[in-house]
């Protein structure tokens, strides 16, 4: 989990049109209808995809084919509020969070939503602060897509979905309050703590971007800083003590981090936490970040479909009702954790 | 209202001293010695070394008079023939089919095995050739049989029957082909409202049960019409036992579905799928099977 050589992406912290982001489509590419793309029936969708082509679209992310009779149950189960493994339209799947799972990081959590399986870890390392941002930290993601997870993420096959993700990350965590990046300078202009997040994708299971980020605030409540003292010469030299004691450190303030929620367009309501197959059947997803306030920091509109404002709309009041029970939850899961202390048993990856 | 249940993980439990069947199994990983009586055969999933025989697969020794062999647990479909299989269209070629079925090699559906609709029996011509796509297309699922094993591995389907064909709308899962028991017929019509196909490679299908028996279509006709909420909520719910059986590693047959769908009715269907109610569950039918047997 060493992040020897990470991948310098965008500009620091800030927008990033990376090169793995779809761009913004309105009306898909059929031209013609732009908005009321979403108010027409299902059933003239499946006419159209069935005449387009029957081989398979080659999709970055991970995905199942499925045949149209399935499609069609499942879009008409998600109209009922009831799913195909009983979930209604806004519950989440059964998550396991654990924290410290890797020993040689600063911080790092596993997260199992269903099928899918996220190993994050933080590095805490001295950098040179920004030349914009003199007085703050900064952190630094990178994902890996590792072939475990399916075959086409072998050697190179999933440095594209990689790139996505980490750039929706940035995004993400681009708003100034998330982080307080303050605390992360040791000497202005100087030297600051550089965090590197690393994301590992161990197994997609569907709704990767809820995983990740879920996994990477349990990571950041881990992180323990070590605690460090500046002290200058007479020359003016600086130089930097390390405290003795391994367990003085700073802890990092994840009250304002925030969450990933997608919602996946199907047929006329939206579903979280969709399955891979369920991803199959949606055209249009929406993801928002959330903070446990219920403040939206970023959002972003994937795939190929198009979605009408109102049902944008729609779909950011669910997600912010659903992301604060998402806070609310996993607060409450990192603390019982935390209380456990030393007698927790630890699980890892051979429990 | 959202419901989001977040949990520690639990470690595994190894498999406590539950009702040994039948007899104790001789259970070997790879690189276990056998035996080192050189009288015996060596089969599938065994080899040779100095004199002593070796198991290379993680499984259970059976042995058959001198034959030796070693039965894996947990492996990709092999093909025998007569096995009903469930299987997913991969690609359309010229005058067949190769469908994914979780075995090592794509399994084919020859043109020629195929019941065309309408049920007539006639010679394939160049234009249901060029018509294949209208029949079946990359993704449809399908029911067959199979007709051969070729040399390599790879398993021939045939659809040569009126309870075989195109599937249409109901659940896929996907489990160990090792977990599906063999039986007499792998059809069922559940009691509970929903039917049930559970192929020999793993892959079960559920559906609602068609209204009508006869259908001389022989499958071709998907029924697209939408399932009502009383069908979807009985397929939902055995769906939930059965991944819950898988979890709990217990063999899949007719008589352990049903009686793992009724120990979950108290339940709600999305809380199956929780560990500790899952084990409950697995329990209670464990419980009713052994006094089936016993």
């Amino acid at each position: 989990m060493a992040p020897s050589a990470p991948s310098r992406l965008g500009a620091g912290g800030g927008q990033c049109a990376g090169a793995g982001e779809a761009p913004p489509c309105v009306g898909g590419s059929r031209g013609a209808v732009a908005s009321g793309s979403d108010a027409r029936a299902p059933e003239a969708e499946e006419r159209r995809r069935k005449q387009k082509n029957g081989g398979q679209r080659r999709e970055s992310m991970a995905s199942v084919v499925l045949s149209e009779p399935e499609k069609l149950y499942i879009v008409h189960g998600v109209q009922e509020d009831l799913r195909v493994d009983g979930r209604g339209c806004e519950d989440y799947r059964c998550a396991e969070v654990e924290t410290d799972v890797v020993s040689n990081t600063s911080g790092s959590a596993r997260v199992k939503l269903g099928h899918t399986d996220i190993l994050v870890g933080v590095k805490a390392e001295m950098g040179t602060p920004k030349l914009e941002k003199p007085d703050e930290g900064y952190l630094e993601f990178f994902v890996d897509c590792s072939a475990n997870a399916t075959p086409e993420f072998e050697g190179r096959g999933g440095e594209e979905l990689g790139t996505e993700i980490a750039n929706t990350l940035y995004r993400v965590f681009s708003s100034e309050s998330s982080v307080d990046l303050k605390s992360l300078c040791i000497n202005p202009r100087e030297h600051c703590w550089v965090l590197y997040v690393d994301v590992l994708l161990l197994e997609c299971g569907g709704n990767l971007l809820d995983a990740i980020s879920i996994a990477v605030k349990a990571a950041l409540f881990n992180t323990r800083i070590p605690k460090v003292r500046v002290l200058e010469d007479e020359e003016g030299s600086k130089e930097i003590e390390l405290s003795d004691d391994p367990y003085d450190c700073i802890r990092l303030n994840v009250d304002n981090v925030p969450c990933i929620v997608t919602l996946s367009k199907i047929g006329y309501r939206h579903v979280v936490d969709a399955t891979l197959q369920e991803e199959a059947c949606s055209l249009a997803s929406l993801l928002i970040s959330v903070t446990s306030k219920g403040a939206l920091t970023s959002m972003k509109k994937v795939g190929k479909g198009s979605l009408d404002p109102e049902s944008i709309f729609e779909m950011m009041e669910t997600g912010k009702r659903v992301g604060k029970s998402l806070h609310i939850a996993l607060q409450k899961i990192l603390d019982e954790e935390e209380s456990l202390g030393t007698s927790r048993q630890k699980v890892g990856f051979l429990g | 209202m959202a419901a989001i249940t977040m949990r520690l993980p639990v470690p595994r439990k190894a498999a406590g001293p539950s009702a040994p069947r039948g007899g104790e199994k001789h259970l070997v990983a790879p690189g276990d010695t056998i035996t080192t009586d050189t009288g015996y055969m060596r089969g599938h999933g065994t080899y040779v070394e100095e004199e002593k025989l070796i198991a290379s697969v993680a499984g259970a020794v059976e042995r058959v008079n001198k034959l030796v062999c070693v039965k894996a647990l947990k492996t990709r479909y092999n093909g025998e023939v007569g096995d009903i299989v469930v299987g997913r269209i991969t690609e359309v070629q010229q005058k067949r089919w190769k469908v994914e079925t979780n075995s090592r090699l794509d399994s084919v559906l020859l043109l020629s095995s195929m019941n065309l609709p309408g049920g007539e029996l006639r010679r394939r011509s160049a234009e249901d050739e060029l018509a294949m796509r209208d029949y079946l297309q990359e993704g449809d699922l399908i029911s067959a049989e199979v007709q051969s094993v070729f040399s390599d591995g790879a398993v021939s389907l045939h659809t040569r029957s009126l309870k075989y064909g195109k599937l249409g709308q109901g659940v896929l899962v996907q489990v160990s082909p090792s977990l599906v028991k063999r039986q007499k017929t792998h059809f069922h019509d559940l009691p509970c409202g929903a039917s049930i196909i559970l192929g020999n490679n793993g892959f079960i299908w559920i559906y609602p049960t068609a209204e009508q028996k006869d259908e001389e279509a022989g499958g071709f006709t998907t029924n697209l019409e939408p399932v009502p909420l009383s069908d979807r909520e009985v397929i939902s719910r055995l769906r939930n036992c059965i991944v819950a059986l898988v979890t709990q590693q217990l063999m899949l047959f007719d008589t352990s579905i049903l009686y793992c769908y009724e120990a979950s009715l108290p339940h709600q269907i999305k809380d199956i799928l929780k560990p500790e109610v899952m084990e409950e569950i697995v329990l209670e039918t464990r419980q009713r099977l052994l006094d089936l047997e016993g």
